[in-house]
């Protein structure tokens, strides 16, 4: 199977983890990913926060490419790992097909830069998408060479993968199951647990953090009343919010949780008897060793630590466990 | 006031809710259809922490209370997780509304008077980075808007950023596009449009 594939920011650096897996996980299931050659920003929910018509045809730009790179003889499917490029790829095909007024204007920019954008010309996938409908539950299940049965796995699907659901929606947008079931295929015991599609607080850490550590905190108990392992997510910023303010949410409301915060990608790269080390594992905020030892799987290396040169100033430690 | 027709919009003096349907390209956002039912409100995670409910400032637009729409803290509050909008027995593009709303109250100035007056400045402060690069730089967005809006907090994240760094999730510097240039060009093509557009040069939605 082939496809387009547009990695988004966060995997290139901060979200590396998802990518490494992605790929290991596509390698082992025939999949062959074109990335979208010089592709650029999606804008997040920032761009359209400031002004409209640039916005959509920032992202247009990448549409323009991805359908003039003729990147698969599969339809001209464009896949995205993170859920806010997806949706802005997705809406941004949509909208112009919609309106025949913006796909003029956003042409109109384009042109500009040499470039142009038939919408409907390429369709956008969520890699959750692909590896759930295309590949299928059977195929990933064949694959499975170390069973996760001692797993107890919280599925988090976050929002804008399953909301607001354009055109021909793969899952439901108020209780989705694909993930389930792909956990489920992996030898993992899932965790029915109700707040599964809920907000992980977006950018509000950012502009007012109690209000995303209420909304983090509200998922993490959810999962540790079900007694998850861990909570298992399908999007950069839900990863980052959950595994990196989980510190601050038991500090602010004096919990106690740990519980690692993985990408689905890396729990089937780890039930296919892919290494942890080459899962990107190890960069989550939160330790999933623990839950590695639980299924018998080798934990990454420990970072090396870094040492510091007897003639350098004196420097304080940064904090441990940070 | 009688729900009003897409073909009544284009004749000034626009009211506020034509002028905010008009500003949200795309999609028609069925705004006009609202029916005060609540289920936006009731299904907001952020809600609680709003100045006004969706439904309520879908009210206040609805009697042209741009002024008091504009600096409520709503929609910077919003966290785009579409749940209203699936929810809408209306459908109405309330999400979409949402980013309607804050770029009208950017272009007013008027958010400068609301809670949420630093949030315009993250966006802003992300798109530069775009704008400039073609990619993301999260380094340089932290730390520029850290500094500036919450420099006691910026210590905080100075730790949360070491976290980042050792675990090798952040770049120290920012990936530039190769076709920054037509970028760059594409962009400022779209801004002269949406300007015209809302100086009542181009043809609105």
């Amino acid at each position: 199977m082939k496809y387009g594939y547009y990695p988004g920011c966060t995997l290139e650096r901060n979200a590396i983890a998802y990518h490494q897996s992605a790929m290991a996980v596509a390698k082992k299931l025939d999949i062959e990913f074109t990335e979208v050659d010089d592709w650029n920003c999606c804008g997040a929910t920032e761009y359209i926060s400031i002004d409209a018509l640039p916005a959509y045809a920032l992202i247009a730009r990448n549409l323009a490419l991805a359908s003039q790179q003729k990147l698969n003889g599969n339809g001209n499917q464009l896949v995205a790992p993170c859920s806010a490029c997806y949706l802005n790829l997705q809406k941004t095909d949509h909208y112009m097909a919609d309106s025949p007024e913006l796909a003029q204007q956003v042409n109109t920019a384009l042109e500009a830069g040499g470039l142009n954008y038939d919408p409907g010309s390429v369709r956008v996938r969520h890699l959750l998408d692909i590896l759930t409908q295309d590949v299928g539950y059977d195929a990933v299940a064949e694959k499975v060479t170390k069973p996760l049965y001692n797993l107890r796995i919280a599925p988090y699907y976050g929002c804008m993968i399953v909301r607001p659901s354009f055109d021909d929606t793969y899952d439901n947008p108020e209780y989705p199951t694909c993930l389930d079931d792909l956990m489920r295929n992996l030898g993992a015991t899932v965790v029915d647990y109700p707040v599964k599609a809920h907000c992980c607080g977006g950018h509000m850490t950012q502009i007012s953090e109690t209000v995303a550590l209420d909304l983090i905190r509200r998922l993490l108990k959810n999962a540790a009343d079900y007694q998850a392992d861990m909570i298992v997510t399908l999007c950069p910023m839900c990863q980052l919010n959950l595994g990196g303010y989980q510190e601050a949410v038991n500090k602010h409301f004096g919990t106690d949780y740990k519980i690692p915060i993985l990408y689905f990608t890396q729990l089937m790269g780890l039930a296919f008897g892919i290494k942890p080390k080459e899962l990107g594992f190890g960069k989550e905020f939160v330790s999933a060793n623990p839950a590695l030892e639980k299924i018998g799987a080798e934990p990454p290396p420990k970072p090396k630590k870094q040492r510091r040169s007897k003639e350098a100033l004196p420097m304080p430690n940064s904090t441990e466990g940070m | 006031m009688p729900a009003q027709s897409s073909a009544s919009r284009a004749s000034p003096p626009a009211s506020f809710i034509d002028e905010v349907i008009a500003a949200t390209p795309g999609s028609d956002p069925h705004l006009e259809l609202c029916v005060q039912c609540g289920t936006c409100g009731g299904s907001c995670p952020s809600g609680p922490d709003m100045e006004h409910t969706p439904r309520q400032l879908f009210a206040m637009i609805e009697a042209g209370m741009k002024e008091d729409v504009l600096r409520s803290n709503t929609p910077w509050y919003c966290v785009s997780c579409y749940y209203c909008t699936v929810r809408c027995p209306q459908d109405v593009h309330i999400t979409d509304i949402m980013y309607t709303l804050k770029r009208m109250a950017i272009k007013e100035g008027m958010y400068r008077e609301s809670t949420a007056a630093d949030a315009p400045d993250f966006s802003e402060t992300f798109i530069d980075f775009v704008e400039h690069y073609g990619r993301s730089f999260e380094l340089g967005l932290a730390t520029l808007y850290h500094l500036k809006h919450h420099p006691l907090g910026a210590v905080k994240m100075a730790g949360f950023g070491l976290g980042m760094l050792r675990r090798g999730r952040m770049d120290l510097t920012p990936n530039k596009i190769e076709g920054i240039d037509q970028l760059k060009t594409i962009l400022a093509k779209a801004k002269e449009l949406s300007n015209d557009n809302s100086n009542g040069k181009g043809g609105g939605r």
